[in-house]
């Protein structure tokens, strides 16, 4: 800190020298804590009768100027684990400049850490440059280099994206973990450590209790579905019997069940019709509605030529969806 | 500023460039001078176990730190001055200290009004008051009856930076 001494005219007016000290500062209420640079002057004003009237004086002024803090804090904005798949993901962190000064802050990606099932490779430290919480390709700002962040005033909150790629070969339910690390580029170290002449104007910077440094972590879950196809037959022959005889009703079910974690999109169940047995018209099925066999408005199609084919659409897992249709045996 | 008393230049000058030789010049015309200071409490454990506080020049401070505000006053002069009131505006960036004497004079409405800070109010915007807290004195100030020549003393509030 400085530390300024000067004499005052002793003759200012307690008027003056209160409005003085009252009005000098414009000091904004921060959860930092008073702006660091910001002055502090301390002036006493006495009055006094000596018996010849009211007198007044002024003590000398000393001003000392508040120094910078260093401070951070990082966390995770995502719910909790982010669902993936291989391929991309974005981890989403929000960083807040705790301190009382202008400060930027270096920021590192590990996505090796002890316990993963597996470890994601970083592709990039963004920024979100429109502010919208959401990582926007081409627009939000990939920081390169030393991945360091602008500088930010006391107070002011920068929302950071993780880009990582999970590897192919992750299996479903299978976890990993990025810690995000955000460090003062002043400096950081144990609370309390001094930077001398690093901070505003040449104040001090001085690490506060954060250490000026942070780490946020970030979750992965692998939900990747699967779809076990299950087809069964029952046969009703002509007689009420079940051999397969001309004539014959063969009722077929594909059962396609979904397991796993996450949704199986656009999902579409085609069959043949088996040689030597033809499709009976109209028996077409999803959960036992009936669909039509012209390739129309509804999920289903069927012919003894092409066969059948329903779109299920999106399946979420542990759903089940079960196709039926019959044949006849010639 | 809007007042000044007339002073003479000469004067004014040697207080600026020589303040030790400025009291004497000071003294010539006011009996008692102020000198104000900024200290922080230094605490530091003896040998024996004990704690001993010294006030020392404040090194780095930063929001949430302590500080003491003084004021000593001197009266060189030859006549017992009387009603001797010293007015210590509190710098906005600081508050004052939660465990600050009690008994102090204190204003929270920039020195229009005085009181123990028990009994001070501050007004709300809906014309309501409430009690004034610590961080919501704006002024403090120490009455003295009189102060005989040679008497000195010192007069300090402690505070935190906001």
């Amino acid at each position: 800190m400085n530390l300024h001494h000067q004499f005052n005219s002793p003759f200012a007016t307690l008027v003056g020298a209160a409005a003085l000290c009252g009005l000098l500062l414009p000091v904004t209420a921060q959860a930092g804590g008073v702006t660091a640079g910001t002055l502090i002057e301390n002036t006493a004003v006495a009055s006094y009768d000596d018996g010849a009237g009211p007198r007044t004086i002024n003590s000398n002024t000393v001003t000392v100027r508040v120094d910078e803090l260093l401070d951070v804090t990082l966390t995770s904005l995502d719910p909790g684990r982010v669902t993936t798949r291989p391929g991309d993901a974005v981890l989403t962190f929000e960083l807040t400049n705790q301190g009382n000064g202008p400060e930027a802050f270096n920021l590192l990606a590990n996505p090796v850490v002890a316990g993963n099932d597996f470890d994601v490779t970083v592709r990039a430290v963004a920024v979100d440059s429109n502010g919208n919480g959401v990582y926007d390709a081409g627009i939000d700002e990939i920081l390169t280099g030393s991945q360091t962040t602008a500088v930010l005033a006391a107070d002011a909150v920068l929302t950071i994206f993780v880009l990582v790629t999970v590897p192919n070969g992750v299996t479903d339910t299978q976890t990993s973990i990025v810690d995000l690390n955000a460090v003062a580029v002043t400096g950081s170290g144990a609370p309390g450590t001094v930077f001398a002449g690093a901070g505003v104007d040449g104040s001090d910077a001085i690490v506060g209790t954060t250490g000026a440094l942070a780490t946020a972590r970030g979750q992965l879950v692998v939900g990747v579905a699967n779809v076990e196809l299950i087809k069964s037959v029952v046969l009703r022959d002509p007689f009420g019997g079940t051999s397969a005889v001309p004539g014959t009703v063969a009722t077929f079910t594909i059962l396609a069940r979904v397991s796993g974690s996450g949704t199986i999109n656009d999902l579409i169940i085609t069959d043949a019709i088996p040689a030597g047995t033809t499709y009976a018209p109209g028996t077409l099925a999803v959960d036992s509605v009936a669909l039509s066999d012209a390739a129309d408005g509804d999920a289903g199609e069927a012919s003894n030529a092409a066969g059948i084919a329903v779109d299920l659409g999106d399946v979420a897992s542990q759903t089940s969806r079960a196709v039926t249709f019959n044949v006849t045996i010639d | 500023m809007t007042t000044f008393k007339t002073f003479t230049l000469a004067l004014a000058a040697t207080a600026m460039v020589l303040p030790g030789a400025g009291f004497a010049a000071q003294a010539a015309a006011s009996p008692i001078v102020l000198t104000g200071d900024v200290k922080a409490l230094k605490v530091t454990t003896e040998a024996d176990g004990s704690e001993r506080t010294d006030l020392v020049e404040p090194a780095a401070i930063v929001p949430g730190d302590r500080l003491i505000f003084g004021t000593e006053y001197a009266h060189d002069g030859d006549e017992t001055v009387n009603d001797f009131t010293v007015t210590n505006p509190l710098p906005a960036a600081v508050r004052l200290a939660p465990d600050a004497d009690p008994a102090l004079d204190v204003s929270a409405d920039g020195g229009k009004t005085w009181g123990r800070l028990a009994v001070v109010t501050v007004a709300n915007a809906d014309g309501t008051t409430r009690p004034a807290t610590h961080a919501d004195v704006t002024h403090i100030r120490w009455v003295l009856e009189s102060v005989s020549p040679g008497a000195k003393g010192r007069l300090s509030y402690p505070a935190i930076i906001r």
